[in-house]
């Protein structure tokens, strides 16, 4: 299959220190971010390094920014008007908020998965085929539909009705389609925006599941309040708190293994531990 | 439905397995090694068997630190967390037995390249049947086999009676010839090293019990 859109290769980043266990390659790295909204500063100071294919999980109480730091990872915030970004958040080395970036294809290379799905109200198979039509896909859709499906695992539950309305699936096989979605548009990154929180727990594991499987290609970045699922899944674990004036700050970012049995900070520990939220 | 889920747990698990197995291994080799350098007082396979002994005790860490690992971010349950408390107890176990096999290492440099006070006998017989009740404790363990997990005990008995006899026999020669103590002792020792690696073994059984029915019991041989 080829796509016909022109992708600059792959910039080699090089090894850093603020990153867990530095894996020598970085898919977004955040240095000094601050985010506004208005006046109001939502999160501040983020230095952040996300290894590529790895999951990579951010946590923290209710208000602390672990969604809005997501949504700068792809331009998300730039729909809302009153926000507004300082610092940098490197993209293969380039800073996804410099003048001559199209944030249209940023997001087509940084997807995202929401909370709740929102497939469109058409065809299983146009549902997946829309993002690569739109972007100018000219290979074989079929074989695409397919292999997206197959990669998110819902293949074999939809193959005979590829023509049935997506709104008839259930939660789990909608947000699974949702994640069809996003793989079919080749991108580098997913973002994943408490992508099981709407779902049972069955359709939450298959899930999960599904996340470890394609972060073998891809980088996923996915907030979640259930801090279990993020020891459950996650490579790499931040966690993001807020202080006094309900401003967002990373407290501790570490392999997840180190997050959960033995946390360089009290804070981080106390949160883990189910001693403050 | 009916699809396999956690499949990345699932296969974490069966690495806590082997690598459980693996240690199991190298405790048996240890101890096997050590009571075959016992009879030929050799030194060099001593002192590498006490240096060894660093091997087992790392290894045993690490899959104290997988066990706790799964636990904090895995959250297992029902017989998921049965065989991962299992490990954790079965390791100390084996790392344990690892240290008996140190303990001949030791008395084998204590006795020196002298001739023994008596042939080995009883004590090459413990070892060889320690070792194998520990092969089939670890077999068990793989297939989860509570039927052998129960018969493998019973053989503990016949090590208890060869410990016994091995003590009767050398505390006489002391009683004969006082001047003897001390070389009587070691032998003794060595015994003692090899009737306890049995009842770990038997310990061990306990555990593989446990994992299977959530059944806690206790093994009397006497």
């Amino acid at each position: 299959m080829t796509v016909a859109i022109d992708r600059p290769s792959r910039v080699q980043v090089e090894n850093g220190s603020s990153s867990p266990n530095g894996s020598g390659r970085y898919a977004i790295e955040a240095e000094k971010m601050h985010v506004y909204y208005g006046e109001f500063c939502a999160v501040r100071d983020v230095d952040m390094k996300v290894p590529t294919n790895k999951i990579t999980a951010i946590i923290g109480p209710s208000g602390c920014g672990k969604s809005t730091v997501l949504r700068c990872f792809n331009r998300m915030n730039d729909l809302i008007s009153s926000a507004r970004i300082e610092g940098v958040v490197l993209f293969q080395g380039q800073n996804i908020y410099d003048e001559d970036v199209d944030p249209v294809e940023v997001r087509r290379r940084i997807g995202m998965v929401f909370q709740k799905p929102n497939p469109f109200p058409k065809t299983i198979y146009e549902n997946v085929a829309w993002g690569t039509r739109i972007n100018g896909f000219r290979g074989d859709m079929d074989e695409m539909v397919e292999r997206a499906l197959r990669s998110a695992a819902l293949w074999e539950e939809v193959k005979d009705k590829l023509q049935q309305n997506a709104l008839g699936l259930s939660g789990g096989q909608q947000q699974r389609l949702c994640i069809a979605r996003a793989i079919a548009v080749e991108p580098e990154i997913i973002l994943m925006d408490e992508p099981a929180s709407a779902l049972d727990p069955i359709a939450t594991l298959r899930i999960e599941d599904l996340m470890k499987e394609i972060s073998e290609k891809y980088t996923i970045i996915v907030v979640t309040h259930n801090m279990q699922q993020a020891a459950r899944i996650s490579d790499y674990t931040a966690f993001f708190s807020v202080d006094d004036r309900r401003t967002g700050n990373l407290i501790e970012f570490d392999d997840t293994e180190k997050i959960f049995t033995n946390p360089s900070q009290k804070r981080t520990e106390d949160y883990i531990t189910g001693r403050f939220g | 439905m009916g699809q396999l889920l956690r499949t990345s747990f699932a296969r974490e698990l069966e690495t806590l397995q082997t690598d459980t197995l693996m240690l199991g291994s190298m405790v048996i080799q240890a101890l096997k090694e050590s009571v075959e350098a016992l009879r030929q007082r050799d030194m060099e396979t001593a002192k590498r068997l006490i240096k060894e002994d660093d091997v087992i005790n790392k290894k045993r860490f690490e899959i104290e630190a997988d066990c706790l690992r799964l636990i904090a971010t895995q959250q297992p349950m029902a017989g998921d967390l049965r065989l991962i408390a299992a490990v954790l107890e079965i390791s100390t176990e084996l790392e344990r037995i690892g240290d008996y096999a140190k303990g001949i290492g030791r008395i084998i440099l204590l006795i020196g390249p002298e001739a023994l006070i008596k042939p080995l006998v009883d004590i090459p017989r413990m070892c060889d049947i320690a070792t194998n009740m520990l092969q089939q404790a670890l077999d068990a363990f793989l297939n989860q086999d509570v039927e052998a997990a129960r018969r493998i005990p019973l053989q503990d008995d016949e090590v208890d009676g060869l410990y016994n006899q091995v003590h009767r026999d050398l505390i006489a020669m002391i009683l004969e010839d006082t001047s003897l103590i001390d070389r009587c002792n070691y032998l003794l020792w060595a015994a003692h090293n090899l009737e306890r690696a049995a009842d770990r073994v038997t310990n061990i059984c306990e555990r593989i019990i446990f994992t299977v029915t959530g059944e806690f019991i206790e093994f009397d041989m006497n």
